[in-house]
């Protein structure tokens, strides 16, 4: 009883703030909450006209036939491997760029490098797509025309062979991330004490040792969140990259399907409701399955890194 | 020795400095090339290729494109409405929800924060979220459908507002006012938000680069041309340089035009119409922008 009205006490104090959180509730419920739900669909036979509820009860049959075809394995594997791919060079290489930064003693310089790195990161994917069609485009693009220059080989139609493609996908995931990432890397090392640095160079330790003995480890916990947080994300895919800058081409299916994709066009371009809600359900599943035994992980390994 | 020491210490910093010019080109030229290729002549095109340094300099493409403008201003014309009224909203509702969770004293303070971090551990997929959208609230072919679906509200934005305002409001500030009879939405105008510009710069720019860059909503939900906003009327353009020229009602015009058209270049012209305002404003947010970014990866 008493703690009833203390909370109706309270509740009367804090009225103005909680009724300002109000228009989230409300927007997250819409954009979030509700989709959540819809993922009954994924078990059902959707059709237009009966809506959601209304649609009749399919059990596993959208699971079944996803998993008997090709293509459940195919954007299963393209997803993975990308992203295990990206993991590792975007993570090696935005260290190496964050560590070389840090190197650079002239703050002016030192800014320039880090605003161009950023620019490719600014722009849409429907840009970085334009300046990849400026590269590989078949009669004019610039690599055939050096190729054969250079060369005297012949040209290559870069869109209509899909083997090409993974290596493609990983140097422009590249060009546009490590830019950001590493001045996230660089960030956390600016916030490293400098007697650290102050106390080995006096022991004589050399640029190197600092670098493995000192900036590494004390960066280690931000390296270990950030690639957790991606490995969380591994059947996930920047639909952008997938989508636009293989201009949708179907030649290029093979070796640019990701889930992402695949739900995408088995939605819009079949109108398959019951399979890619399905796709979509297996992919939010696993993920959040990854999360959970990333966050255990960090938690394992250091408490204060875990996210919740 | 002395001499081999003062070698070393050169011969470090200048390889650092090659390797940042390198990956500074290797930045910048994908940008270069389009815009060169924007600059040169269609015949150039034709016979050399894309070029870095064109033959032949011409203006025609942004001719061709200046004398038709109406489908690229209305373009422009979605893309800055959206963006305008995305990021201010956006702003608003962030701050509104993440000042109180910034309040230690809140009631069911660890339950709304529970809330909104769900949403960034689980979603129901791009399938159910779209049918919310379409079938329950209609938004299809509406300028809301560019501003309302996923872009409204980022419960990363939230949480780094939120530790912004915990680590920046002084709780005695917030205490005297309410002493002197301020109640909470005049103290969150009136105090915190002024004291918080810096963090609202951040999410503003994360907020207006996100919508300027939409094109998913757009191609989700929009399919009438003249709702097109910018990035999408590119990806249009990018596949089917025809969508240029989608106003012109009669086809024998439209034969007419594309015959007369620097095709290459012109699709080369759109891009750099497309990014230059970008690409202007770069200069005078990237320090807000870093620092944003800087603010995120520290956690706080």
């Amino acid at each position: 009883m008493r703690e009833k009205s203390h909370l109706r006490k309270s509740l009367k104090k804090y009225k103005w703030l909680l009724l300002m959180t109000l228009p989230g509730i409300v927007y997250l419920f819409i954009n979030n909450y509700i989709p959540m739900y819809g993922v009954i669909l994924a078990f059902k036979n959707y059709n237009y006209v009966d809506g959601i509820w209304g649609s009749a009860w399919a059990g596993l049959d959208n699971f079944k036939f996803l998993f008997n075809s090709q293509d459940a394995y195919i954007i299963t594997r393209n997803t993975f491997l990308y992203n295990v791919v990206f993991i590792v060079l975007n993570l090696v290489l935005s260290v190496l760029v964050a560590l070389l930064i840090n190197e650079i003693k002239d703050k002016v310089i030192s800014r320039f490098y880090q605003s161009t790195f950023l620019l490719p990161h600014i722009i849409s994917m429907v840009v970085v797509a334009y300046l990849v069609y400026s590269f590989l485009n078949v009669d004019s693009g610039l690599v055939n025309r050096l190729l054969i220059k250079w060369f005297g080989s012949e040209a290559v139609s870069w869109y209509a062979e899909s083997k090409y493609w993974p290596y493609i996908l990983v140097i422009v995931n590249a060009w546009k991330n490590v830019g950001y990432l590493s001045i996230i890397y660089f960030a956390s090392i600016i916030g490293i004490d400098k007697e650290y640095y102050e106390a080995a160079t006096i022991d004589g330790a050399s640029k190197w040792k600092q670098m493995t003995r000192i900036t590494i480890p004390l960066i280690l916990p931000v390296i270990t969140t950030m690639t957790l947080l991606a490995v969380s994300g591994i059947l996930r895919s920047d639909f952008g990259l997938f989508y636009q800058v293989p201009m949708n081409t179907g030649a290029l299916i093979p070796t640019t399907n990701t889930i992402d994709t695949f739900v995408y066009r088995a939605m819009i371009q079949s109108g398959d409701i019951g399979m890619s809600t399905a796709a979509g359900f297996y992919q939010s599943v696993v993920c959040f399955v990854l999360i959970l035994v990333a966050n255990t992980a960090v938690r394992k390994i250091n408490k204060r890194d875990a996210l919740f | 020795m002395v001499r081999e020491l003062n070698l070393k210490k050169w011969i470090g910093p200048s390889l650092i400095h090659l390797f940042f010019w390198a990956f500074t080109i290797a930045s910048l030229i994908p940008f270069i090339l389009v815009f060169m290729v924007s600059i040169s002549s269609e015949d150039s095109i034709l016979q050399n290729g894309y070029s870095l340094f064109p033959s032949h300099i011409s203006f025609a493409a942004y001719q061709f494109l200046f004398n038709d403008f109406s489908e690229i201003a209305k373009a422009y014309g979605v893309t800055i409405l959206s963006t305008i009224i995305g990021t201010v909203v956006s702003l608003l509702i962030t701050a509104l929800f993440a000042y109180p969770l910034s309040r230690p004293d809140l009631p069911f303070r660890s339950t709304l924060s529970f809330y909104i971090f769900f949403t960034m551990l689980f979603g129901g997929g791009m399938v159910p979220w779209y049918i919310t959208y379409v079938n329950m609230f209609d938004l299809k072919n509406t300028i809301f459908a560019m501003i309302i679906p996923n872009l409204l509200l980022s419960a990363f934005n939230v949480l780094l507002m939120r530790s912004f305002f915990a680590s920046t409001i002084p709780e005695s500030v917030v205490e005297s006012a309410t002493i002197d009879g301020a109640g909470e939405l005049r103290i969150f105008f009136k105090i915190v938000l002024p004291l918080s510009l810096p963090i609202m710069a951040t999410i503003g720019l994360f907020n207006t680069l996100a919508y300027w860059n939409d094109w998913y909503n757009c191609m989700l939900f929009i399919d009438k041309p003249e709702l097109y906003n910018i990035q999408y009327l590119m990806t249009k353009t990018l596949t089917n340089i025809q969508y240029l020229l989608m106003k012109s009602n009669s086809s024998a015009q439209v034969g007419d035009l594309l015959a007369k058209m620097p095709r290459e270049t012109v699709r080369m012209a759109l891009a750099i119409v497309g990014i230059a305002p970008l690409l202007f404003a770069y200069p005078f947010f990237q320090k807000y922008y870093i620092s944003g970014i800087t603010s995120g990866a520290v956690k706080g």
